[in-house]
This record gives C-alpha cells, sequence and structure tokens, in this order.
C-alpha cells in the first residue's frame, strides 16, 4: 500500500498541490485523475521520488521515503516499476536489452536467469518476437508493452503508469488498460496510473482521486463516479460525449 | 554564478553514490570509442591540411633572404605543438564531441529516459557522464599527438609536393632548439580540454528543460561554453606553466 500525508508542492509563487492525502492500496488499479495541468503529474513524481514535494509524507508500505537513509531509498525504488508517457525505453538498445537492463544494473543474476525473465516478462506482454528491434521499430502501443515489461521485470511491487494511453488509438488503449489491470491482479501490486483518459477510468479504475488546481476533490470507484455531485467532477466527466450520453441512458 | 554553483553540484553527484566499478568500465569502453575513434576522420583532415596551410602561409610570408628557409619547419613545429594540436584540435572536438554529448543527454532528458533511471535508483548523473568524462580526459591527449603528427606530416607532404623547400631544411627546422617541455605541456592542456569539453558540454545536456528546440540550443551552448573556457584554460595553463 502507498499512502500520501499532505502533499504540497509550489513552483516559484504557483501551488501546484495542496495539502493533498490519499491511500492506494495493493492489488488494486488506482487512478489520479483530472484536467491538464492540475498537477496529477507531479503529484506522481513526487510519490516516485522524482520531485521533492515541499511538505507531506509518501508511505511505500509504512517506509516514510523522503526521511529514509539513501540505502533504503535505493531499496524502495528497487521496488518500483514505471511505465512513462513516452515509453522512456533507450534508443540505442534493443527492446530485449531495454527490459534486461535493470537486471544488470541492479542484480547479480547469471546471463541465463537474465534471458529467461527477460522472455518471461516480453511473453507477458505479448512482444517476445520482437526482442531484437530497437524502439524507433516499433508502434507506440509496442513501446508503451515494452516499458510494462521493463517495469515488472524485477519483480516490483509497486507500479506507477503517466499517461499509458497518451497517443494511442482506442483499441491499443483498451488493450494497455487490460494488461496494467491484469498484471496489477496478478502480482497483487499497488498501482497508480494517472490519466484524463475516460474510457481508462470507466475501464479499470478500483480506486479514483480527482485532482483540481492541486487539491484532491473526490475519490471513489468507476462504479460511484457518475454519480459524484461534485461540480467540478461533473464538468471534467460530462465534457466526454460518450459518457454523458452513457449517464443519460443510465438515468432514463 | 548560479550556473557555476549548479555545474559544481552536477560534478558533486558524479561521485556519490555510484554503481558498481565494472558497469563504468564497459560504458567508458563504449565512450572511449565514440571520442576517439569517432573524430579520428575530422581530426585527421583537418590537422592535414591546417599542417599544409601553415607552411604555405610561412613561406609566402618569409620574404627576407636574412631569414633561413628552414625556420619554416621550426614555426610548423611551435605552432603546431603548442597550440594547434592541442588547442585548435580540442576546439574541434567541443563542436564534434561536445555537441553530441549534449544532444544525446538532452534528447534523454526531455524523453524522461533520464527518469526512468532515477526511478530504477541508478544515479543517473554518474552513470550516464562518469565515463563520457574520463573516456575525454583519457582520448583527447593520443588524439593530440595524433594530430600534431598529421598536421607536421602534411607540412612534410606539401614541401615534397611543391618543392618550395628541402626536404632536409624542413627536418632541420623542425629539430632546430626543441624544447622537450612543448610536448607533456601539450598533454597537460589536452587532459584539461578533455575534462572541459565533456564536462560542460555533459553538463548543458542534462539539465535541458523543454522539446527539440531546446535540446539543438544545449548542443549550441555546449559548444559556446566549451570553447569559450579552453580559451580562457589556453591563457592560464601557458601563464602558469610556460
Amino acid at each position: 500500500m502507498i499512502q500520501i500525508e499532505n502533499i504540497s508542492k509550489s513552483f516559484g509563487d504557483k501551488d501546484v498541490l495542496k495539502n493533498v492525502s490519499a491511500k492506494f492500496e495493493k492489488g488494486k488499479t488506482n487512478m489520479i485523475i483530472g484536467a491538464s495541468g492540475t498537477g496529477k503529474s507531479v503529484l506522481l513524481k513526487c510519490i516516485v521520488g522524482l520531485i521533492q514535494p515541499d511538505e507531506g509524507k509518501v508511505l511505500f508500505d509504512g517506509r516514510d521515503f523522503y526521511e529514509s537513509n539513501i540505502d533504503t531509498q535505493k531499496q524502495i525504488r528497487r521496488e518500483v516499476g514505471m511505465l512513462f508517457q513516452g515509453g522512456a525505453l533507450f534508443d540505442s538498445k534493443t527492446v530485449e536489452e531495454n527490459v534486461r537492463f535493470p537486471l544488470d544494473m541492479l542484480t547479480n543474476m547469471s546471463a541465463s536467469e537474465k534471458k529467461e525473465r527477460v522472455f518471461f516478462c516480453l511473453k507477458r506482454v505479448g512482444l517476445e518476437n520482437a526482442a531484437d528491434r530497437k524502439p524507433a521499430e516499433i508502434s507506440g502501443g509496442m513501446q508503451k508493452r515494452v516499458g510494462i515489461a521493463r517495469a515488472i521485470v524485477m519483480n516490483s511491487q509497486y507500479l506507477f503508469c503517466d499517461e499509458p494511453n497518451s497517443g494511442l488509438d482506442p483499441q491499443t488503449s483498451l488493450m494497455i488498460d487490460n494488461l496494467i489491470q491484469e498484471i496489477t491482479h496478478e502480482y497483487n501490486l499497488t498501482t497508480i496510473v494517472v490519466s484524463h483518459d475516460m474510457n481508462s477510468v470507466m475501464e479499470i479504475g478500483e480506486y479514483i482521486m480527482y485532482i483540481h488546481q492541486g487539491h484532491k476533490v473526490w475519490e471513489g470507484n468507476n462504479k460511484e463516479i457518475l454519480d459524484a455531485k461534485s461540480p467540478e467532477l461533473q464538468e471534467f466527466l460530462f465534457a466526454n460525449n460518450l459518457v454523458r450520453k452513457f449517464k443519460e441512458e443510465k438515468s432514463r | 554564478m548560479k550556473a557555476l554553483g549548479k555545474y559544481i553540484i552536477f560534478m558533486g553527484k558524479l561521485f556519490r553514490n555510484r554503481e558498481p566499478l565494472k558497469v563504468y568500465l564497459s560504458r567508458m569502453m563504449d565512450e572511449c570509442i565514440m571520442v576517439g575513434n569517432n573524430s579520428i576522420m575530422i581530426v585527421s583532415i583537418i590537422a592535414f591540411f591546417v599542417g599544409a596551410v601553415i607552411v604555405l602561409q610561412m613561406d609566402n610570408a618569409l620574404d627576407s633572404p636574412f631569414i633561413p628557409i628552414s625556420i619554416i619547419g621550426f614555426a610548423e613545429r611551435e605552432m603546431v605543438v603548442l597550440e594547434f594540436a592541442p588547442t585548435v584540435t580540442a576546439i574541434i572536438l567541443a563542436g564534434k564531441v561536445g555537441s553530441n554529448i549534449a544532444s544525446e543527454l538532452g534528447t534523454m532528458r526531455i524523453s524522461e529516459q533520464i527518469d526512468a533511471l532515477e526511478v530504477m535508483g541508478i544515479n543517473s548523473a554518474s552513470y550516464l557522464v562518469l565515463p563520457k568524462i574520463v573516456a575525454g580526459i583519457i582520448m583527447f591527449p593520443p588524439l593530440v599527438i595524433y594530430s600534431a603528427f598529421l598536421s607536421i606530416l602534411g607540412g612534410y607532404v606539401l614541401v615534397m609536393l611543391t618543392g618550395l623547400m628541402s626536404v632536409a631544411d624542413y627536418f632541420y627546422g623542425l629539430r632546430m632548439e626543441f624544447d622537450p617541455f612543448t610536448v607533456p605541456f601539450a598533454l597537460i592542456k589536452a587532459i584539461v580540454f578533455g575534462f572541459i569539453v565533456t564536462s560542460i558540454s555533459a553538463f548543458k545536456g542534462f539539465y535541458t528543460k523543454g522539446g527539440a528546440l531546446e535540446v539543438g540550443q544545449s548542443s549550441t551552448s555546449a559548444f559556446n561554453s566549451s570553447s569559450i573556457l579552453i580559451l580562457v584554460a589556453d591563457l592560464l595553463l601557458a601563464k602558469l606553466l610556460l
């Protein structure tokens, strides 16, 4: 479980996050949603330790990341896998080398053990046949899947996904969403997904936190979200025609 | 001053919480190839032609019959060993190697590859930059020696082809009043310039913010800053060591 307590972050005079607290449970697909520029990616970066918050705590199963010494922080990071918005694959390495990279850097596994683990993860995301290709030679959806394989190769406990559907067609988006949810349940991960894609939210959001102008405005799940009373959330939700029609049909 | 402080902190980062040594060794080999091997062609062409042009220009400038013709060889050696080989080669490498380093790291920054390393718990600055700096320090001196050799060879080929002077005079000039300290002095300069080019370019690339346009700007800025610092260091080293 990941718990965040009173996270605040400012850049200059601009308050990006103000006293945001939440609990992200294990084995669930937790989602942070909100319009562009509301601070959800900054919150994710505060949680993974890429941006230090001005105030607040981030607890990984009770371990306070920012209060820990460097060794504990390194240990926590070794339990973290992250899928970046653009994939963030290393251009000069093949798909296999990209997925193997954390094993090369952080473990003492033998070459055959690493190969076995890498191909297990590639097979899990359906890319065992693309192992020799470079990131530039595969599609955006495949890059995201390689990113997921790299994120789970270390037997991660925590999976973070920053806008996993950006730039993907609806069919590939659905496939990525389902893959994230399946992996979360299969390995009992604590998964946090940042998204503004309502299809994803309705599909996999087992816990949803809505952020508006740096504040947590609402929390719940994908079954409750359409009945949320928050005007800011309603405005965000019903900007999407499909969600509006779905709500209208549900009301009838 | 703020940039200087940031640069010093960046340098400190390279040595804190380093990765195991074996990680750096394999990366350093790749970087040595990038810095050294991949620069041989451009250094060869420029050094050869500049060496030839120095002889030609000196011949045009020397009209007096009281100055021995062998002075051309002497001037060629002094200019090449003291200035051209270390300083001009370093500026050429700032353009080739430095901008390559800045754009590589800048692209890694904007495409979140550096963030990906950080999330894995890897010291990204140390992992990416330290092997480049070490490769620069190792590879610049042999490139400078190679550049000096090719410049003198360029002068020799020109003398042979044009008959401006006898080959014996050229070689006599090359050996005239030779101060052996000029060679280690050139190598010291090469080491300092290797550090300047790689560290400044890495610093500029590592802290790139924005998109493709900013990557280009970082690359240009890396070349400009490295070139200026090379000239400042050249002046200081000449004052201190000669």
